[in-house]
């Protein structure tokens, strides 16, 4: 048993495509939410504000340099996640394909380190 | 794709499968028998095409396989040949699942698993297979057994619960509790089995308290009002919170008090403590009838496991709260082995002369024959009290007594450590 991250990318076109029918989305999601409760998977999930109010803080410099609005030239924004608690990483990637997710979007799908891992590439056998 | 992807989304649809096919054929063993066909066929053909809807291919399958076995058993008798040839037949099962209704077949199904017209280790292969969706091959390699005797567990269960006339549906209200508390002591079992193994070299099977945990979770989605199914999961939680300390790189079991609480899974903690508020916020009803507030037997162990999960270290353990605990717990749900932690809480809070008197009165009402529990417990007493030879002598008897490899080697060592 894993925990897995499901992390919803989407563009400006995908999230104005969400908004536009924020209702049925939400009430997808809500169902979506609700199927994976009942699998015993779910541990977590947010949906994140829109990015033009958010921050970002660069280390590029010297000193980090804040600023507001999104990543800027980026097209892909990060708008949330779903946190599982499945057997294999096959079953996260069966639940990333039921993700009712705006046409245009992308999930990516990213395994949690647990605290007794090696990182990879690091010094040790990097293997549990 | 591959037998890991069939493997995973017969994972997330098994039991919505045999509980929609249970529902439609009114046989639970053949619904299970096609549904298990159905898996037989993906893992030969999705390798080859993937379908499109995967989730979809799977139930129309099993329908099918449903159909054809209801085709064949009626076609020796016949007088339902006819009626059997008939394709109108066919509509009577319908493919899809009915939202409204799943969440109710899907709990009918936990029901059937733990049905008490079966054996403890059926319950336990049935649950696994039917509701959780494993393997007969993950089950056997859970429990240490070969993969015929799981095989053979499933077949008779579903042999049983058809002789038996048991009806697919939610027990009637007058059973209902008490039922329920039959699948709680199913998921319970199947949890301990993973956090102590009974038999074996390792003392942790994780991947079976994980199923434990999943199953219990779906139950608390399934019924939220159920103070009990809270207080298990909150239990089931927190326990396996501690599990990333309880043995060393090297299998050795790590007693409590020198466990490195920092490796310690907060997230699981959370979630323990938010099942356990969950746990009390509901009235509990008790096998009488009247409702209470108090916190049942899962939940009162899941309290004293929240006071260990809070706690910076042994010294710093709110002894006294544990000890009330299992009072409360001992009243509750009686049990010899409640009165024996009660014994090692009391030696934290009071000191081990007191906890050794509790002991005594166990062993003089002979209440856990055989246990190498018991010696245990009076061992450490006794090497606290500094009577070490007689100390030893608890230890090496339980080490004698005791079935898990690594438990045994930690009292061996601690039986030499007083020579």
């Amino acid at each position: 048993m894993s925990r897995y991250m499901l992390i919803m990318r989407g563009t400006d076109e995908t999230n104005a495509a969400m908004m536009a029918s924020i209702d049925e989305s939400m009430a997808a999601t809500g169902r979506f939410i609700e199927d994976m409760m009942k699998a015993g998977v779910l541990l977590a999930a947010e949906g994140l504000d829109d990015p033009g109010r958010g921050v970002v803080v660069d280390f590029g410099g010297e000193a980090p340099v804040v600023t507001d609005g999104p990543y800027g030239e980026t097209r892909e924004l990060f708008g949330g996640y779903f946190l599982l608690d499945v057997a294999t990483k096959q079953e996260a990637v069966e639940w990333a394909t039921r993700v009712p997710a705006v046409r245009g979007s992308k999930i990516e799908v990213r395994r949690v380190a647990e605290a007794d891992e090696v990182p990879p590439g690091s010094e040790g056998n990097g293997q549990i | 794709m591959g037998t890991a992807d069939v493997e995973a989304v017969w994972r997330v649809e098994s039991a919505r499968i045999v509980a929609a096919l249970t529902r439609f054929t009114g046989d639970f063993g053949l619904a299970e028998d096609a549904a298990q066909e159905a898996v037989a066929e993906a893992l030969v053909s999705w390798p080859r095409a993937s379908p499109a809807n995967p989730a979809g291919w799977l139930m129309a399958t099993a329908r099918r396989r449903a159909i054809d076995a209801i085709r064949r058993r009626a076609a020796l008798q016949d007088r339902y040949a006819l009626l059997a040839a008939d394709p109108a037949a066919d509509r009577t099962i319908d493919p899809e699942i009915d939202p409204d209704r799943i969440d109710d077949d899907v709990l009918a199904l936990m029901f059937v698993s733990c049905h008490p017209v079966l054996s403890r280790e059926a319950r336990v292969a049935l649950t696994l297979r039917v509701v959780g969706g494993l393997s007969s091959e993950e089950i056997a390699r859970a429990f240490l057994v070969p993969v015929p005797t799981v095989q053979a567990r499933i077949t008779r269960g579903k042999k049983t619960i058809a002789a038996a006339g048991v009806p697919f549906e939610l027990p009637p209200a007058a059973e209902r509790r008490e039922r329920l508390g039959g699948v709680l002591s199913v998921l319970y079992v199947i949890f301990t089995e993973g956090s102590t193994a009974t038999s074996g070299d390792r003392l942790l099977r994780p991947e079976l308290a994980y199923e434990a945990i999943r199953l219990a979770r779906t139950l608390a989605a399934l019924q939220p009002d159920e103070p009990e199914v809270h207080g298990l999961l909150a239990l089931c939680e927190l326990t396996a919170a501690r599990f990333p300390a309880r043995t060393g790189p090297d299998g050795t079991p790590i007693l409590l008090e020198d466990q490195n609480r920092r490796l310690w899974d907060l997230p699981a903690i959370r979630r323990g403590l938010t099942a356990l508020a969950m746990a009390s916020a509901h009235p509990r009803h008790t096998s009488a009838g009247e409702s209470t507030r108090g916190l049942g037997p899962y939940g009162l162990q899941a309290a004293i496991a929240a006071v260990h999960a809070s706690a910076p270290s042994v010294e710093a353990t709110d002894w006294d709260r544990i000890v009330l605990l299992y009072e409360t717990l001992g009243r509750v749900a009686p049990s010899p082995v409640v009165d024996l932690n009660r014994a090692v809480a009391v030696a934290m809070a009071s000191g081990p002369a007191q906890a050794l008197a509790i002991v005594d009165d166990l062993i003089a009402s002979n209440r856990l024959p055989g246990s190498h529990l018991v010696p245990t417990v009076r061992g450490e007493l006794l090497a606290r009290l500094d009577r070490r030879p007689e100390a030893r002598a608890e230890l090496e008897l339980a080490a004698r007594l005791c079935p898990n490899q690594p438990e045994r080697s930690v009292l061996l060592r601690k039986a030499a450590a007083l020579a």
